[in-house]
């Protein structure tokens, strides 16, 4: 907690300034420090960001800045150096399913049928509904996702991108208070990320809960966010400009491409990654 | 014609897809592009078979003719010219009393191989009368309150071959009732493992006669009371603990090395330990464990033999002692004859356990 009170005259406070009531997800002056034999490695610090609810919030920057342990801290599944991180006004503490996560790899049990993944998930938050009504909760969300034919297909029978759709399900259906996605559509061919985005974004618009994206495609980053975030190269990464996107919702696709301020939006983002 | 296909699935299935190429053949569904594959699958295997076959006869008849030369020569040195051409008409005309004693040609394995079954269909019906003469007196018997009378003539080369199976299988599931459930705690826990770890790597090398005269040792004393033959719990404790360290270490590798992602899947679910080891880590190390039950069935059949033997307890190792002890005339015959069945009873318990395994596990293992 020290850290904090000496280092206060450093912290860039965000601008974006909302109400404290609004707030869903705030990181604090957050740090993240991994010991190598020759001396600490600083990968983040001073890092603030605060996400409003129902706020799509997509975070983009070079390879190796430290997303990826930003939002792995976020989750809960990498400790936190210095700083902290509250949810609704309270500090985490570890990994839990109020914060969904969506791998980059589809990360589901091969072994289990799609409906058994999200069953997975879905036993373990909703522990005193029924049985039918715990089946009808991940049947709903595996057809948002496209796939009423595949309830008992076993996931390794299941395409990647089709796996990736298990996956959103299986975060969905848990009902997190906020999402986090890890570039979950990196691994995919350009057509399959395309319907993807769009199955994501369709799920998102009914059920609005904050998100936080990482990605590397600033198309995806501008389609997807209400907010980019774009962090600076580390060490000692933070962040480095946040723009305000502000196409409507419903998006789509065709709107957004022909939008007068798409290329002032793109060309914003590509000149702060390229300096 | 479902039938057929499922014949095919299931040979496949259990590693034996060639056998369907034969049946292909017979029935004439061979098409012209299955030819090639043919020779691949059916005319070479049978091909390399009759050129193992044909050098193994001219080996034999090659031993054969020295041991032969050996004993006229000797016939000549010590007796002269005239038990010498004695000898040579004696082994000329197949009489068993001087048969050179050497590497038994394929057609003598396979006459003993079928005196072998007579002899099994004799003593079955040795049996048979023998249970239907003491019939009613093991009625009375009973009826009084004493032992019924069991027969007690030797085993044929068949009874062996069974009970040589449920030495091993005891063997099998003693290993897997001790191997796997340690070997899953000693995988979750990083303490248990470097309180094991000694242990395994001092007990994994250890011989399989050694652990024989270990479990001797303790089981004679534990039994010291029992009237009744301990030679088949020596034996079959004896196996399970030579062939248990390739499951454990399997298991153990298996559950300590689930993919960091099935982890912390479950991590950010928050499931409990119990939900944890069986939803997550059991599923995703069953491959492992069974590689590790699959080496540890085909050594645990390796070794019994040596055990078997050691333990003079009833199966084919004792056979095959017994028969190099006797030094009849076709005891050598009988040996290679226990050798073919051992190999391919192996073989088979090996595919059994590759059907299994395929049955029960998420990754499809191809079959060699």
């Amino acid at each position: 907690m020290s850290t904090i009170i000496e280092n206060k005259a450093n912290i860039i406070t965000d601008t974006s300034g909302f109400p404290s009531r609004d707030v869903m997800l705030d990181l604090k002056d957050l740090k993240k420090v991994y010991p190598t034999p020759k001396g600490d490695y600083v990968v983040l610090e001073h890092l603030n960001l605060q996400i409003k609810k129902e706020e799509f919030v997509t975070i983009i920057g070079h390879s190796g800045c430290g997303k990826t342990t930003m939002l792995s801290m976020i989750a809960g599944l990498n400790p936190i150096s210095g700083g902290n991180i509250s949810v609704l006004g309270k500090h985490i503490k570890g990994p839990g399913p109020d914060r969904g996560v969506i791998f980059q790899a589809p990360s589901l049990m091969p072994w289990m049928t799609a409906l058994q993944n999200v069953m997975l998930g879905v036993n373990q938050v909703f522990p005193h509904a029924t049985k039918n009504q715990r089946n009808d909760i991940a049947k709903y969300y595996l057809q948002k996702v496209g796939l009423e034919d595949a309830f008992n297909k076993r996931a390794s029978d299941l395409s990647q991108g089709m796996q990736q759709r298990v996956g959103i399900a299986r975060a969905f259906a848990i009902k997190p208070k906020v999402l986090l996605l890890d570039e979950p559509f990196g691994m995919l061919d350009s057509l399959t990320r395309g319907e993807l985005q769009d199955t994501l974004i369709d799920i998102w618009n009914k059920e609005k809960i904050t998100a936080v994206m990482i990605t590397h495609d600033v198309d995806e980053a501008i389609f997807l966010a209400d907010r980019v975030v774009m962090m600076t190269s580390g060490p000692r990464a933070k962040i480095g400009d946040v723009l305000d996107i502000d196409f409507e919702r419903p998006r789509t696709r065709k709107a957004v491409l022909e939008h007068d301020d798409y290329y002032k939006y793109r060309k914003h983002l590509i000149d702060f990654l390229e300096h | 014609m479902k039938q057929s296909v499922t014949l095919g699935k299931v040979t496949k299935f259990m590693g034996l897809g060639f056998l369907s190429t034969f049946k292909d053949l017979f029935t004439g569904k061979l098409e012209k592009e299955d030819y090639k594959a043919f020779l691949r699958k059916v005319i070479v295997p049978v091909a390399s078979v009759l050129l193992f076959l044909g050098l193994w006869h001219l080996g034999a008849k090659s031993l054969y003719n020295v041991e032969a030369e050996f004993r006229i020569e000797k016939a000549l040195n010590e007796q002269g010219q005239v038990a010498a051409d004695e000898m040579a008409a004696c082994i000329a005309s197949g009489d068993i009393s001087c048969q050179p004693n050497t590497l038994p040609s394929p057609s003598q394995v396979w006459a003993s191989f079928q005196s072998l079954l007579n002899d099994h269909a004799l003593i079955s019906a040795d049996k048979a009368a023998f249970k239907e003469k003491t019939a009613t007196l093991n009625e009375k018997r009973v009826a009084e309150g004493k032992d019924p009378i069991v027969y007690t003539g030797r085993p044929s080369f068949v009874d062996q071959i069974f009970r040589s199976l449920k030495t091993v299988f005891a063997g099998f599931f003693l290993a897997l009732l001790i191997a796997v459930p340690l070997g899953i705690f000693i995988g979750l826990s990083p303490t248990l493992k470097s309180a094991f770890n000694w242990f395994i790597q001092i007990f994994k090398p250890v011989s399989p006669v050694v652990w024989y005269l270990l479990v001797f040792m303790i089981v004679k004393t534990l039994l010291i009371d029992s009237s009744e033959d301990s030679s088949f719990s020596i034996s079959f404790i004896a196996v399970g603990l030579c062939s248990m360290w390739a499951t454990l270490v399997n298991t153990s590798m298996g559950v300590s090395s689930v993919d960091k992602d099935y982890i912390n899947v479950a991590k950010v679910l928050k499931l409990g330990n119990f939900q944890k080891v069986f939803k997550v880590v059991l599923p995703s190390s069953l491959p492992l464990i069974f590689t590790g039950l699959k080496i540890t069935l085909s050594v645990a059949w390796m070794v019994l033999i040596a055990i078997e033997l050691l333990a003079q307890s009833p199966g084919l190792g004792l056979f095959v002692w017994e028969e190099f002890q006797n030094g009849a005339n076709d005891s050598n015959a009988k040996i290679i004859v226990a050798m073919f069945v051992i190999g391919i009873i192996g073989f088979l318990l090996d595919r059994l356990m590759l059907s299994i395994q395929n049955a029960v596990s998420f990754e499809k293992t191809d079959a060699i």
